[in-house]
């Protein structure tokens, strides 16, 4: 035990780690907000599927030998969760249909593009990397650090601004198209805020465990909270604690283990917790 | 001036029409009951009406100082809304969000509203129970108690009182009715004829061949007569 504090100790020394640590508590904080909306809508898959795209994307950016890759992945995430979010109501191809197709097919591309055009000797180990998040994260740039916490903190703006309206729109979109709440415009906001985030937190957990961001924090503060506020509160508080212990056992274990599946597994630790919480609570009124 | 006036519409889907010569007025005050066969259209007018959907043919007119964005809606409860977390006082208070105003937040004024309507519907010791922890009715009430929070002038009721137990509709329908009194005009789409040649006074019988009118001119109608028989029927049958 000793060692691992020491260990952290140490490594909190380096101000790549210090970054990591603030670049992962802001990324699970924004990461947690949609996540009541997306689980609600029957949307809970969309970060997969946006993740494979931006996954996509970022093959496409290395083959064409980008080194700034987020003006790529950025906007083609943006517009496929666009579209993605906009298929909802009346599409020919339902939602959950339609995540799938534009996911595998990303996926796919991605990873053929970057074996027909390799970048480097090992494309396995980048593969792995970016699906799984390896070390991306403790790899960040100080100019991606700024931008990371600056699109983090724009969307918990946005988030606030809206929030109002975000539940309306989740609660019951009929009722606010037909008082006059613009739907779609929020819809659009939503479905941004998103693929903002994905794209962010691919840094942190890699594009295949990115739902588990979105969805384990909202999951578990809904089995214990009643109100839409209270939940999405406690989401985020469980995201944010959730993201820092993974990131200081992933720091501090000396078998040197990779971030994203860490902080997934206690996630999952977490929301285990909750639902008993939640499981006893409901026991104990009746 | 009617607050709704349509005349002769045609509405439906990019595939075809599913009403066609649809002729109604509603004056301030009014209690319409929508009635008709499942799948008759009558959600297809309720969508129209709210302005969800656009008309093939024709147009829904709003007047006698009736704006579009001012038709309160009880919907159908969606799957969604049965584990939604959210508070009653929550619920209640997204009624306010109207169309023109850009401020984000709540005002004053949009917490009183709230307030007096969850008042108005016996809501006050419910105000921060969870939604999906409520009783159907309840839930209707506070849907209800929402609706009136984006209007005080037309309710559009869509079969407010469907899964409901016989007490708890008695309810639903005598807080309608009060409602009514006190000078809103209600829109209540409804496959209960019964109770819709109970509590409304005009009746809108959509289908092949649409009725409008009072109850008493609907009753007279073969139409009329032989859907009562029939459900009157079916349900001693039951």
């Amino acid at each position: 035990m000793m060692d691992f504090i020491q260990r952290i100790g140490q490594f909190l020394q380096f101000s790549f780690v210090r970054y990591a640590l603030i670049v992962g508590v802001l990324i699970a904080l924004c990461s947690s907000l949609l996540g009541v909306t997306l689980v609600l809508k029957r949307f809970s898959f969309i970060g997969d599927g946006l993740s494979h795209v931006a996954f996509g994307a970022m093959a496409v950016a290395a083959v064409v030998g980008l080194t700034n890759q987020m003006l790529i992945v950025m906007p083609v995430t943006v517009v496929a969760a666009i579209l993605l979010l906009r298929t909802g109501q009346n599409a020919r191809v339902k939602g959950d249909a339609s995540v799938a197709l534009i996911s595998v097919f990303a996926l796919a591309f991605g990873y053929l593009m970057m074996n027909l055009f390799p970048t480097s000797s090992n494309v396995s180990a980048d593969v792995c990397g970016t699906l799984f998040g390896s070390v991306s994260i403790l790899t960040l740039s100080p100019w991606e650090v700024w931008v990371c916490a600056g699109l983090a903190l724009l969307t918990v703006l946005i988030f606030i601004f809206f929030y109002n309206r975000i539940f309306a729109v989740t609660f019951d979109e009929n009722f606010a198209k037909a008082t006059g709440v613009k739907t779609q415009v929020y819809n659009l906001i939503i479905a941004v805020i998103i693929a903002v985030v994905i794209v962010l937190a691919m840094n942190l957990v890699g594009s295949l465990l990115i739902s588990a961001l979105i969805i384990f924090p909202a999951l578990s503060a809904m089995r214990v909270a009643k109100s839409f506020l209270s939940v999405t509160v406690t989401s985020t508080v469980i995201s944010v604690v959730t993201a820092l212990v993974g990131l200081l056992l992933a720091i501090g274990l000396p078998q040197g283990v990779p971030v994203g599946p860490t902080i997934v597994v206690v996630q999952a630790a977490a929301f285990l917790l909750f639902y008993l919480v939640g499981f006893i609570k409901e026991k104990v009124k009746v | 001036m009617a607050q709704l006036l349509c005349e002769d519409l045609t509405l439906g889907y990019d595939n075809g029409a599913i009403l066609e010569g649809l002729s109604f007025s509603v004056e301030k005050g009014d209690y319409l009951a929508i009635v008709g066969e499942n799948g008759s259209g009558k959600s297809t007018l309720m969508k129209t009406i709210l302005g969800l959907l656009k008309p093939l043919k024709g147009e829904v007119v709003f007047g006698d100082g009736l704006k579009k964005y001012e038709v309160g809606y009880l919907p159908q409860q969606t799957v969604v809304q049965k584990d939604f977390p959210a508070s009653v006082w929550e619920v209640v208070l997204s009624g306010c969000l109207s169309k023109e105003r850009f401020f984000p937040f709540y005002t004053k004024a949009d917490k009183a509203r709230a307030m007096f309507n969850i008042d108005r519907l016996g809501l006050a010791s419910l105000k921060e129970r969870s939604y999906r922890e409520l009783s159907g009715g309840q839930q209707q009430r506070v849907l209800l108690a929402r609706a009136l929070c984006a209007t005080e002038k037309v309710l559009l009721l869509d079969e407010p009182v469907s899964g409901l137990d016989p007490v708890v509709t008695a309810e639903m329908y005598d807080i309608i009715d009060s409602l009514n009194r006190s000078g809103i005009t209600i829109i209540m789409i409804s496959h209960d004829v019964q109770a819709a040649v109970k509590y409304a006074d005009k009746i809108l019988h959509v289908g092949k061949t649409p009725f409008f009118g009072t109850v008493g001119e609907y009753l007279a109608t073969d139409k009329g007569m032989a859907y009562l028989a029939e459900k009157k029927a079916r349900k001693e049958d039951e």
